[in-house]
């Protein structure tokens, strides 16, 4: 892990047992999904890799998997009744074993949600102690951790677009702590994945999807251990 | 932050600081926020603490598989009645609430992951204990689980913290020489002396694999955070007495980390090999899951 850990990393989260990396951090899967979809979800499939899919169901890992979809924190009691909960959220979901490959991280999960208008995926990982590292991102690979405030922007892979991002954080003296570019062909669409110091104003990110060659911006909030 | 155990002891020796101090400075300078706010979360965490160990053994915490629990209960009452532990009464006490966390974590109680929910008990059983038997003052437990989680952070970059990761080494092993440092802090020893105590628990546990019974954290988890505390205990008197650990901390991770990624996958938490796949592991997994354990 080449980022700065902090100690309430390390001493935390404050959680609900019984498994840090299969509960908490299963929680924390489900509300980076929550995030990216940028609503309450209506459909979720949820498939489970590795010792997800082994162990995950004693481990509470589809109860936190579906809490954190409902935008319940690591710590919230209700989080062993996520599935009722989810139905009267109005919350339909599956859940599934899945095979993603040896290189994926055992604790992997791929979530696909949809709030009837948008469908959106989510591969991450919990890679222990209830931290998390997002692994892809429709289909996009992106690595982030949600240790930062981290902005997400799909838009047309043409020059310019990058600067004019980062100025709108400029302008609104937001620190730019890590930033990358992922894209998945020459003039297609690219992704950017801005990590920042604090968060990001709403002014910025309806500012950003005014312009036309934006597809679409979302921010996942960092998580406080 | 730190990237070794012995970049950590030397801030501390150079600058003349406690382990602990060089933590909080570094995490000020890295998150931004003022002493006052990251003393105030550390101490909420230690109240979570002090609340699921106290829980454990007041009254017979049962998990929800319903396959395990009322140990630290049991345990407990049986030291109060008087009863002489071989293990004394300061190591006894700490046994007690070790797995006294763990089996409100197994509850689905609320705990502080330390580093891990599997490892939640050590930690706390360690220091609570520590306050009891000499007196230390909250204060001074807020400012050792910031030596606590220096060597955590440590352990994340060169290594592993997880059971599915590492084995029950990288979790139990991790929780076990996070107390060791601090335990020693606390106790009056040297920086260096503490990184000999890190050494020497990690040295007692490598190799232990994670294979929980049903996938679920019960068994062996609570009993491995008694043997946890145990380990740190040891390592902790051996280095306040001046004993060196002979392959220094950071070489000790390394090992650990190595270990962990050459373990076999079904030593990994995925519940297929070691206890889980005894005879009698095998049936309790029938029980809670039906027939399979999927």
């Amino acid at each position: 892990m080449s980022r700065d850990v902090s100690v309430f990393d390390i001493i935390g989260p404050i959680m609900v047992g019984p498994s840090s990396s299969h509960t908490a951090g299963a929680v924390r899967l489900g509300q980076v999904a929550r995030a990216v979809l940028g609503s309450q979800p209506t459909e979720a499939l949820i498939e489970l890799h590795g010792s997800f899919a082994q162990t995950g169901k004693g481990h509470g890992t589809d109860r936190g998997i579906v809490a954190g979809l409902l935008g319940l924190a690591t710590d919230d009691p209700r989080l062993r009744h996520s599935f009722d909960l989810a139905e009267q959220a109005g919350l339909r979901f599956t859940i599934a074993a899945v095979d993603l490959g040896e290189d994926a991280h055992p604790n992997t999960a791929r979530i696909t949600v949809s709030d009837g208008r948008r469908t959106v995926q989510v591969v991450g990982a919990s890679v222990g102690g209830g931290l998390v590292e997002i692994r892809q991102v429709d289909g996009y690979a992106v690595s982030f951790g949600c240790q930062y405030d981290t902005l997400l922007v799909v838009a047309e892979d043409r020059p310019g677009t990058v600067s004019q991002v980062t100025g709108w954080l400029a302008k609104r003296g937001i620190n730019i702590a890590f930033l990358r570019v992922e894209r998945d062909r020459r003039g297609g669409e690219a992704i950017m994945v801005i990590e920042t110091d604090n968060p990001i104003d709403p002014v910025v990110l309806e500012a950003l999807e005014d312009y036309p060659w934006v597809r679409w911006v979302r921010q996942v909030p960092r998580v406080e251990a | 932050m730190f990237d070794s155990i012995a970049q950590l002891v030397e801030a501390a020796e150079t600058q003349g600081l406690p382990m602990h101090e060089v933590v909080i400075r570094a995490e000020m300078a890295n998150s931004g926020k003022p002493r006052e706010h990251l003393l105030g979360r550390m101490a909420r965490r230690l109240e979570i603490m002090r609340r699921a160990a106290a829980q454990g053994i007041s009254e017979p915490v049962m998990s929800i598989s319903g396959i395990s629990g009322g140990n630290a209960y049991r345990f407990w009452q049986w030291l109060e009645a008087g009863h002489q532990p071989l293990t004394g009464p300061i190591l006894s006490r700490a046994v007690a609430r070790a797995m006294a966390v763990n089996e409100v974590n197994a509850g689905m109680g609320c705990i502080v992951a330390t580093p891990t929910a599997g490892s939640a008990g050590i930690l706390p059983a360690v220091l609570l204990t520590l306050q009891e038997a000499r007196g230390f003052s909250d204060a001074d437990l807020v400012n050792a689980l910031f030596t606590a989680s220096g060597v955590g952070i440590v352990i994340v970059r060169r290594a592993h913290v997880s059971g599915a990761a590492g084995g029950c080494q990288a979790e139990t092993g991790s929780a076990a020489c996070m107390a060791a440092a601090a335990a020693v802090e606390l106790l009056g020893g040297t920086p260096r002396q503490a990184a000999h105590a890190v050494a020497i628990t990690l040295k007692n546990m490598l190799g232990l694999v994670c294979d929980p019974v049903a996938g679920l954290v019960e068994v062996p988890c609570v009993k491995r955070n008694a043997a946890g505390a145990a380990q740190c205990f040891i390592a902790v008197d051996l280095a306040l007495a001046g004993v060196e650990s002979v392959i220094p901390a950071d070489e000790v991770i390394d090992a650990m980390a190595q270990i962990g990624r050459r373990m076999d996958e079904r030593f990994k938490e995925t519940a297929l090999g070691g206890l889980a796949a005894t005879p009698t592991g095998r049936r309790l997994a029938e029980m809670v899951w039906g027939n399979k354990p999927k």
